[in-house]
């Protein structure tokens, strides 16, 4: 397989998915201790 | 608002900004150009005159960075009873954001020092180092700069989206 990051356009797409993913995380940790979502 | 808040919070931007410019620099700009140059035979000039000193702002530019970032989380009130910083990395409540922020700004600073400029500086001559050793050092430095490209997307998100209220009450609630 292809490393996504010899890739200009594959390190931005990696960048994005990876905030996606961190996004729910961060936002489960905060419901979690807030129970608000 | 402490008095120093806003005097770490401008020089946390200022610094990162000299920091991720560069590093976008380098990567969506010099490592292309450096290509085309090294195929023509011209580039010769830009690893002598312009990569270290792109390279110097840009690892004391990382280093400014986290300690205004640093500074700036331990002026912030934290929920959990220690200070900003504390709970950033802890990653506790509603400093969780910024806190993922802080971590990925952290593993970035780790990079530009433990991997980027010391396989720079074999690439560059600094240190002396074989044809083979530079050809690797070329590929680790490479990756670890493209890492950081890429850890730079999630670190902005929330270093303009942690602290902010509006994201408090719409993006994490």
């Amino acid at each position: 397989m292809k490393n996504p990051l010899d890739s200009l356009w594959g390190t931005v797409i990696s960048g994005f998915v990876l905030t996606a993913i961190l996004y729910f995380i961060a936002r489960a940790i905060v419901a979690s201790t807030t129970g608000t979502v | 608002m402490p008095n120093s808040d806003w005097i770490f919070r401008w020089f946390h931007i200022m610094a990162g900004i000299m920091w991720i410019g560069l590093l976008y620099f380098f990567n969506f700009v010099n490592v292309a150009a450096t290509k085309e140059a090294t195929a023509a035979g011209e580039a010769g000039p830009i690893s002598k005159y312009v990569t270290p000193r792109a390279l110097f702002w840009f690892r004391w530019g990382a280093v400014v960075t986290w300690i205004f970032g640093a500074a700036l989380l331990g002026t912030m009130p934290a929920p959990g009873g220690d200070n900003g910083f504390v709970d950033a990395f802890l990653l506790r409540g509603r400093m969780a954001p910024i806190g993922f922020g802080a971590w990925l700004g952290t593993i970035m600073l780790l990079n530009v020092w433990g991997l980027i400029w010391p396989n720079q500086k074999k690439i560059l001559g600094f240190v002396p180092a074989t044809d083979e050793e530079k050809t690797k050092a070329r590929r680790i430095a490479f990756l670890a700069s493209r890492t950081n490209t890429m850890l730079s997307i999630p670190m902005l998100f929330f270093m303009a989206t942690g602290p902010s209220s509006f994201s408090q009450t719409f993006l994490y609630h």
